[in-house]
C-alpha cells in the first residue's frame, strides 16, 4: 500500500476524515425530470417486491427496480448532450476510472438561491469565490451550494413549477465556458434535479451546462445532497456511474471524503 | 313513496363486519341472454321468429311454435300487476337477511306473466308497473317491477338499493383528480349525493388546472395517488381500502401512437403500467377490502368502474397501443369482476368513444364531453349495469363490432 493509501486508511479508521453521503434516497416519491408529455420520458424510481420470505421466495427478500438513466441521484456523462456525442470515452462504460475521483470546490450559493429561486452563477460571482478560497485547480468538482436538496422532502418545493415553467438555481452560460475554457473543471454538480437552472431553456444555449460540459467532455452530478457539509475546499469526491453500455448516466451513490 | 334514505349511522368500528351473500346465482346459458341485456341496462325477452310468440322464462325452443329461431328483443316492460306477496320467511341466505321482501306476479302487455321483486311505491295489485331487468348481487338478470310513473325517492327503495350501487351516501375513489373527465365524475358524484370522495392525483408538483376548485368541494379529500407506484398504492389502500364503497380508475396514459410512427416501446408501456398495470395494482391493494365489505350495511361496498374505451374492442391503428391496452385491461377487469362477484360488488366497464380532451385534439367531432362522461357513469351506477358505451360514436362502434367485428377492424384500418 502506498503512503497516501496508508494514511487515507487509518485518517479514516481514527475520524480524521469523514464520508459523507452526497446522495439522495431513491424511493418512488423522489420527483424526476418533467418534459413536455409528448415527449419521451425518463423513468421515476419504482420498486416492486420478488418475494419476502414468502411463497415466492420463502428464504429471501429482494425488490426488482426501474428508473431511467437520469432519476434520482445521477452522474451525466458527455454523450447525454448533442454537443458531446462524438468525443471519445463519452460513455459511461468508457469514461476513463480515473475521472470517478476529484477535489470539490464547493460554491456556496445557499443565501442567493434562497432569495432567488432562478439565481444565476456568474463569472463575477466565481471570481469572488476564487479570491476568498483561491482559484479552482484543473480537474476538480465544481459543486454548486443551494440547499436546495433540504427540500426534497417536499416534492412541490423541490421541483418548484408554476405557470412558466421550473424555477431552479443553475450556472449562467458564461460562467460554465469560464469553468471549462479557464479552469479546465472535470465537471459541474447541483442539487436541484438538472445542473442546469430550471429556465435554462431561455439561456443562450439553450441549457448551457449541458451543452458546454458535455461538449468539453466533461461530466455533471446533479440531485445532490449534503453539500453544506463540505469545505470550500479540501474535499475528495467519488462518483462513479454504473457500467451502463452506451450509458448517457446513472443513478449513483456519490460520497465524499471530508477532513474532519 | 319510498322513504328517503338518511346518512347511515356511522359503523361502529369494533363490531364484526357481516359476510356478504348472494342470491341464487344458477342459470341456463340460453338464460344468460337476459343477464346479458341487464348488464347493459336493457330487458330483451326471446321472440320468435316463425310465430311472433314472446317468452319467458328463456328457453332453447319456441314455447308456441318449437322453433329454435328465437332472437332476444328489447321490451318495455308495460304490463299489469296481477298478484302480490311479501315474505316474512326464507331459508335462502341472502334474502333471510333482508326480510320482508315483496314479490308480484305481473301479465305483460307483450304476453308473457313473469315473477318480479316489487318496488315500495307499487300500488297493490290490480296496478299498471313497467317490469325491468337489473343484475343483481350474484351478477344475474331478476325481473323488478317499478310503480308506472316515478315517484319521489324512488332510487332509495330498499329492495331497489340491492339491485344498485347508487352513490348516495357511500364514499368513493376516484383515482385521477387532474384531468377534465375525472374533475367531472368527482362533481357528479358529489352532485349525486356521495357522502365523502378521496380523489388521487399523480407527480403532485405539477400544478393542475380545477385543483383549488376541486379541494374546495366538502365531500373531497386530495391524496397523491400514482398507479404506477405499487407501494404508493399499497400505502393508500391501507389508509382508506376498507372505506371505499365506489373505486371509480380514471387513470390513464393515452398517447397517440401506432406501431410505425413512434420508435420503441416507452410509450406503449407507459399505456400499459397505467392502463393494465395500475388496473392491477389497484384491484390487488383495494379489491380485498371490498370483498370483504359487501354486505357493510346500507352503505356497502358495491361497486369498481374501469375507465377503458371503445377502442378496446377492436384497435384504432391511429392510437394503436392505446387500443391494446385498453383491451388488456377490458380483459383483466372479466377476472376482477370474476373475483368480486363472490362479494356482491359489481364491476362496470365504461367504453367511451373519442373523449373532447387534448390527446383526442386532432380527432373531429363529434368527441365525448367529460361532463357526459361522468353523467354516463353516475346513471351506471345507478342503475347498477356492467357496460357503459357513453356517447354517438361508441353506440356507433359497438353496434358495427357485434354486427361484424371483422368489418370494423377494416373499417378502422382506413
Amino acid at each position: 500500500m502506498t503512503a497516501s493509501l496508508a494514511q487515507l486508511i487509518a485518517d479514516l479508521a481514527a475520524g480524521r476524515v469523514r464520508v459523507v453521503d452526497l446522495t439522495q434516497t431513491l424511493a418512488p416519491e423522489f420527483p424526476q425530470i418533467t418534459l413536455p408529455p409528448e415527449m419521451g420520458q425518463c423513468w421515476p424510481f419504482r420498486i416492486e417486491e420478488v418475494s419476502r420470505y414468502d411463497e415466492r421466495g420463502p428464504a429471501w427478500y429482494w425488490n426488482n427496480f426501474s428508473c431511467g438513466e437520469h432519476t434520482g441521484t445521477h452522474f451525466d456523462a458527455p454523450i447525454h448532450w448533442i454537443s458531446g456525442r462524438d468525443l471519445p470515452n463519452n460513455a459511461t462504460d468508457t469514461i476513463p476510472p480515473r475521472d470517478f475521483v476529484g477535489p470539490a470546490c464547493v460554491l456556496d450559493c445557499s443565501r442567493e438561491a434562497a432569495a432567488d429561486p432562478d439565481f444565476l452563477l456568474t463569472v463575477d460571482w466565481i471570481a469572488r469565490w476564487e479570491a476568498r478560497h483561491g482559484r479552482i485547480p484543473a480537474r476538480a468538482w465544481v459543486l454548486m451550494r443551494t440547499d436546495w436538496s433540504k427540500r426534497a422532502h417536499d416534492p412541490v418545493a423541490f421541483q418548484n413549477y408554476d405557470e412558466t415553467g421550473q424555477h431552479t438555481p443553475g450556472p449562467d452560460a458564461a460562467a460554465v465556458r469560464f469553468l471549462v475554457e479557464a479552469r479546465d473543471v472535470l465537471g459541474f454538480g447541483s442539487e436541484a434535479i438538472g445542473t442546469d437552472a430550471g429556465q435554462a431553456y431561455h439561456l443562450r444555449p439553450p441549457y448551457p451546462c449541458h451543452y458546454y460540459m458535455h461538449g468539453a467532455g466533461r461530466y455533471g452530478l446533479q440531485c445532490l445532497a449534503n453539500l453544506d457539509q463540505l469545505p470550500p475546499t479540501g474535499a475528495v469526491v467519488v462518483a462513479a456511474p454504473l457500467k451502463i453500455r452506451q450509458g448517457s448516466g446513472s443513478p449513483l451513490r456519490a460520497i465524499a471524503l471530508v477532513p474532519a | 313513496m319510498a322513504r328517503a334514505l338518511t346518512r347511515p349511522p356511522r359503523k361502529n368500528p369494533v363490531l364484526r363486519t357481516r359476510l356478504p351473500t348472494l342470491p341464487p346465482g344458477a342459470r341456463s346459458r340460453v338464460a344468460l341472454g337476459l343477464t346479458a341485456a341487464a348488464a347493459e341496462g336493457r330487458f330483451a325477452l326471446q321472440a320468435c321468429r316463425d310465430c311472433g310468440a314472446i317468452q319467458y322464462p328463456p328457453r332453447e325452443a319456441c314455447h308456441a311454435c318449437l322453433s329454435g329461431r328465437l332472437a332476444w328483443t328489447p321490451q318495455d316492460g308495460a304490463g299489469e300487476l296481477l298478484a302480490e306477496t311479501t315474505l316474512h320467511h326464507s331459508n335462502d341466505l341472502f334474502f333471510r337477511e333482508r326480510l320482508p321482501w315483496r314479490l308480484g306476479l305481473v301479465g305483460l302487455d307483450a304476453g308473457p306473466t313473469v315473477v318480479a321483486h316489487l318496488h315500495g311505491d307499487c300500488a297493490p295489485a290490480p296496478a299498471r308497473v313497467r317490469v325491468t331487468a337489473r343484475l343483481d348481487r350474484a351478477g344475474q338478470a331478476v325481473l323488478v317491477a317499478l310503480p308506472e310513473q316515478e315517484t319521489p325517492n324512488m332510487a332509495d327503495d330498499k329492495q331497489l338499493r340491492e339491485l344498485t350501487c347508487d352513490p348516495k351516501f357511500r364514499k368513493i375513489l376516484v383515482t385521477d383528480g387532474k384531468t377534465a373527465v375525472g374533475q367531472a365524475l368527482v362533481r357528479q358524484l358529489a352532485a349525486a349525493g356521495a357522502d365523502l370522495i378521496w380523489v388521487g392525483y399523480a407527480e403532485p408538483w405539477k400544478r393542475f388546472p380545477g385543483f383549488d376548485e376541486l379541494a374546495a368541494l366538502p365531500q373531497v379529500s386530495l391524496l397523491p395517488l400514482d398507479v404506477t407506484d405499487s407501494r404508493n398504492v399499497r400505502e393508500l389502500a391501507a389508509e382508506i381500502g376498507g372505506k371505499v364503497d365506489i373505486l371509480v380508475n380514471n387513470a390513464e396514459h393515452h398517447r397517440t401512437y401506432g406501431i410505425a410512427n413512434r420508435a420503441g416501446v416507452e410509450d406503449a408501456r407507459a399505456e400499459m403500467d397505467v392502463n393494465y398495470f395500475g388496473l392491477l395494482r389497484l384491484a390487488q391493494a383495494f379489491g380485498p377490502a371490498m370483498r370483504a365489505r359487501g354486505a357493510d350495511g346500507q352503505a356497502s361496498a358495491v361497486a369498481w368502474v374501469n375507465l377503458l374505451s371503445i377502442y378496446a374492442l377492436a384497435n384504432f391503428p391511429p392510437h394503436g397501443t392505446f387500443s391494446a391496452s385498453k383491451a388488456a385491461a377490458r380483459s383483466l377487469a372479466q377476472c376482477l369482476r370474476a373475483e368480486m362477484r363472490p362479494a356482491g360488488v359489481r364491476v362496470i366497464d365504461v367504453f367511451p368513444g373519442p373523449i373532447d380532451d387534448e390527446w383526442n385534439q386532432l380527432l373531429p367531432p363529434p368527441k365525448l364531453s367529460p361532463a357526459a362522461l361522468a353523467q354516463a357513469v353516475v346513471r351506471a351506477l345507478q342503475d347498477g349495469v356492467e357496460e357503459v358505451y357513453p356517447g354517438d360514436v361508441a353506440q356507433e362502434w359497438l353496434a358495427r363490432w357485434r354486427e361484424n367485428p371483422k368489418a370494423l377492424e377494416r373499417e378502422l384500418a382506413q
